[in-house]
Formats: C-alpha cells, structure tokens, sequence
C-alpha cells in the first residue's frame, strides 16, 4: 500500500486540500444544478406518460427509453464532442450539468410516473367529478397521496446522480474523483495513492451514506405498511 | 452533406466493423462474467447480512454491512482506479490474448474485479429483498422437519427468493452492461473506448483529413443504437415476465418495488 501510514503522504494531501475542496465543490455544484434539470424534466415527462393524450405518452416513452437503455457516458461524450466539433464548447461543467440532468431526469419521470400510477384511478375521477381543473387536481389530490411513494426511489435516484458525477472524467474532468485522479497521478504531487483515495471515498461515503439510508429506511416502513394494509383488506 | 458521406463511409470500413463488433463482444462478455460472479458474492453477502443475527455471528453481519454500504455510496469509477492500482493479477492473465495486448488483458482483469466488486454490492441488497419475501413460517416449518441451516436455505429459502428476484436481476445485467461502459475510462476494450478511439482517428477514415459533427454523431450513434438494442431487449423480457407474475400473483406484490428499474 504506497504511503497509507507515511506521514509524508498525508502531509501532503494536507498541502494540496484545496484539490479535494475545489473537486467537491464542483461536484456538489454540478449535482445540483443537474438535480434541478432532472426534476423540472422528470415532472414534465412524468405527468405527460401518465396523461390521457397518447402522442405525448409516445414521447415519453421514447424519452425514457433512449435515455435509459444507452450509458451515461456515451451520452456525455456524445454532447461534449458534438458541441465542441460544431464550434461551441460550453465547458466541462455545463456539459456534465446537461448530460447528467437529461439522465437523471429519464429515472425521474419514471418515478413520478409510478407514484401516479399508485394513485387508485377513481381519485381521478373523484376529482374530475368535483370539478376540479388538471393542475389543482394534481396539486391538491394526487401529488400529496404519491408523494410517499415518489420519495424514496427519487432519493435513490439523487444518490446515483451524486455517484455518476465521475462521470466527467472522460471529458476532462473537473470533479472530485477526477481532480483525486490527477493528485495521485501528477507530476509534483503523485504517489500518495491510498490517503487520496481514501480521503475521495470517505468524502462519497459521507454525502450518500445518510440519503441511501434515509431511502431504504423510507422504504421498508411503506412496505410494511403495505403489507398490513393487503392483511387487513384479507 | 459531404462531411456526412464521408462518416457514413467508415462503417462501410470492414475493419473498422469488426473492431467494433469486437468492442461488442467483450461488452456483453465482461457483463455476463461480472453479474455471474456479482450473484454468487451478493447472494453470500446477503444471508450473511440477514440470518448472521447470533452474538457469535455478529462480526460477520458488520463485515457484510460495511461491504455492501461501502460499495453502494461510493462511485464505480472511484474502485475501478483504486483496482487498477492495487488489485493484483494473476501471471497467466497478464500475456496477449484474445487479441489484445498484455496491458490491456490486465487492465481488464483489475476492471472487471471492481466491477464484480461494486456489483455484488448492488446484487446483495435485491438478493435481500428477495429473501425478505420469503414468509417466515418457511424457515421455521424447515426446522421442526429437521433441516439444518444450509438445507433450509439451499433448498427452501433460496429458490424461492430467486423466483422473486430474477426480473430485478434481469434489469442489473441491462445496468452493468451500461457500467461496463466505465472500462473506457481506463483501456480500449469495450464498446464505448472502442468507439471513441475511432472517432478520434476519424480524419484518416472519413477520407476528408478533418474530424467533423457528423463523424460524432455516425459513430456515437451507432454505438448508442447498438446498446439501445441490447438492453431493449433485455427490458422487454424483463416486463414480459413481470406480466407473466402479475397473472399469477395478483397485482399487489411488490408493485412499485419492482416496476421501476433503479440505476446502479
């Protein structure tokens, strides 16, 4: 293990910290950037494939799909090379906030979808029934009854996003598993490879651990729930 | 409209096809080998998570806590840099073969261990949920008809818990074949580093000296078109079988547990 009880290498990841805080400021910035891209689209296509209108649950459809059934980082390459070829670069960490946000937001529309979905279809038609327009009738009705399913698996979903934010390494890199990378590989500041990494897992670790634990905790308290519910029914 | 002639020309390129095609088979080889391996740890780490409970147990249930939390918050990327430091390779391994160099056969054992890795992690937690939705009378009714521990879960437990799980497991092959995709960060082997090292060397293809938009979006395209089409499949089989089930056991199990795919 190359300097994981040397001083000299901790020391020097104290030198450089500003490495490790630039990367997960950078990547803290691209995930929420990206989660705001990725609920705005997660919403939009989340109500169109639950809407009547079959043109736009089509689209949806194709949406997800695509987005789904392709890695993220041929999408990433695919937007950064097709911008940078066609003369407009926008930079490292506006192409990692588009590519990951159009991501995210396939997963998310896909949640929201289910969460609606959950929604017994005579709520629907209770409130259509009372007169109530599509948006209020969202907001009031079926939004509070599916928020308790949408939250858990979105909440995952934010986790993996947070994770895939490495994914910026293969155009360039500007985060902190990748700005970790070139600490332990650069000229002057090489070697010292188990305290970087160590130092970049803990700092993953820390950020995720407490949202995948609130998700499943979430989880396991509606299953339960659930399944008094199904005995009750019985 | 010349510039999209000349990309389209290189997929007319025999050898250009076949380093692809290439790339293709060692994507779904990879992913196949990795879910393998990533079923047999996760499905160990699993019961040793859930049934370790006795005091003497008790280190083993930590070991498998602190395995799977680790590998689930931390990203791929990050195990497969630390693999492709640390983890040892085995001397047959490193030597050219299947048409790639020693280098590249090393890297792609140390990659494909952090994928197993980091897999098994992923794979444990739904091989927990499976097992969760085993009734526990099934346990208990095993024991007072003599089973030991093992026969339990050998033959009672596990074959259950795997009927309930194979759709999930289904859809984690589509996301490891995605993951796959992360070798391309450290070696040309698979599809993705395969397809963007072509484009790359586009302006000796394409016969116009200059790599163009239109290369990007031939050859990304394709490569998009072809995980497209690999995973499509499996997605589709996966909502067949879950039609099948919903058949048989009534719409109420695990209805928003399986429907949608989780990513990673």
């Amino acid at each position: 293990m190359s300097g994981l009880l040397s001083a000299r290498a901790w020391n020097k990841i104290w030198v450089y910290r500003g490495t490790f805080i630039l990367g997960l400021g950078n990547t803290l910035k691209t995930a929420a950037i990206a989660l705001l891209l990725a609920l705005f689209l997660g919403i939009v296509f989340g109500l169109m494939a639950t809407s009547n209108k079959k043109i736009l649950k089509t689209i949806s459809r194709v949406y997800v799909e695509v987005i789904q059934n392709t890695p993220i980082l041929l999408q990433m390459c695919f937007l950064y090379y097709a911008l940078a070829f066609s003369g407009h670069s926008p930079g490292i960490i506006i192409t990692g906030i588009l590519a990951l946000g159009i991501y995210t937001g396939a997963y998310m529309a896909e949640v929201i979808r289910a969460g609606i979905e959950a929604v017994p279809r005579g709520q629907f038609e209770a409130a259509g029934a009372q007169g109530f327009s599509y948006i209020s009738m969202m907001f009031y009705i079926i939004i509070p009854q599916s928020i308790k399913v949408i939250l858990p698996p979105m909440t995952n979903t934010i986790v993996n996003m947070i994770k895939n934010t490495s994914c910026l390494y293969i155009v360039g890199g500007a985060d902190l598993l990748s700005l970790t990378y070139s600490f332990v590989t650069g000229e002057n500041t090489g070697g010292s490879y188990a305290p970087a990494y160590i130092v970049c897992g803990v700092i993953f670790f820390i950020i995720c651990f407490p949202l995948s634990t609130i998700a499943s905790t979430w989880e396991n308290t509606l299953k339960k729930r659930e399944r008094r519910s199904v005995l009750n029914k019985v | 409209m010349s510039t999209l002639g000349g990309s389209l020309s290189m997929l007319a390129n025999p050898a250009i096809i076949k380093f692809i095609l290439n790339g293709v088979l060692f994507t779904i080889i990879i992913s196949v080998i990795s879910v393998f391996f990533s079923v047999i740890i996760g499905t160990v780490l699993a019961l040793m998570r859930n049934y370790c409970d006795k005091k003497k147990l008790l280190p083993i249930k930590m070991f498998s806590v602190t395995y799977i939390e680790m590998f689930r918050n931390t990203p791929l990327l990050f195990w497969i840099f630390i693999c492709v430091v640390f983890c040892p390779c085995p001397k047959f391994i490193d030597q050219a073969m299947f048409g790639l160099s020693s280098v590249n056969n090393k890297l792609m054992f140390k990659a494909a261990v952090a994928l197993i890795l980091y897999t098994s992690g992923v794979i444990a937690e739904i091989v927990r949920g499976g097992l969760n939705s085993v009734a526990k009378g099934q346990i208990e009714a095993g024991r007072s008809q003599g089973f030991n521990m093992v026969q339990i879960m050998w033959l009672i437990v596990l074959p259950q818990c795997f009927k309930a799980i194979i759709p999930t497991l289904l859809s984690q092959i589509i996301t490891t074949i995605k993951d796959s995709s992360f070798l391309a960060n450290v070696a040309v082997i698979e599809l993705m580093a395969r397809t963007k090292q072509i484009l790359s060397a586009a302006n000796r293809y394409n016969g116009l000296n200059s790599i163009n938009v239109s290369d990007v979006f031939v050859l990304f395209g394709m490569a998009a078109a072809i995980y497209f089409i690999i995973n499509f499949t499996i997605s589709m089989t996966v909502r067949k079988l879950q039609g099948k089930r919903k058949v048989n056991y009534g719409k109420v199990r695990n209805n928003n547990f399986q429907t949608v795919r989780s990513d990673g």
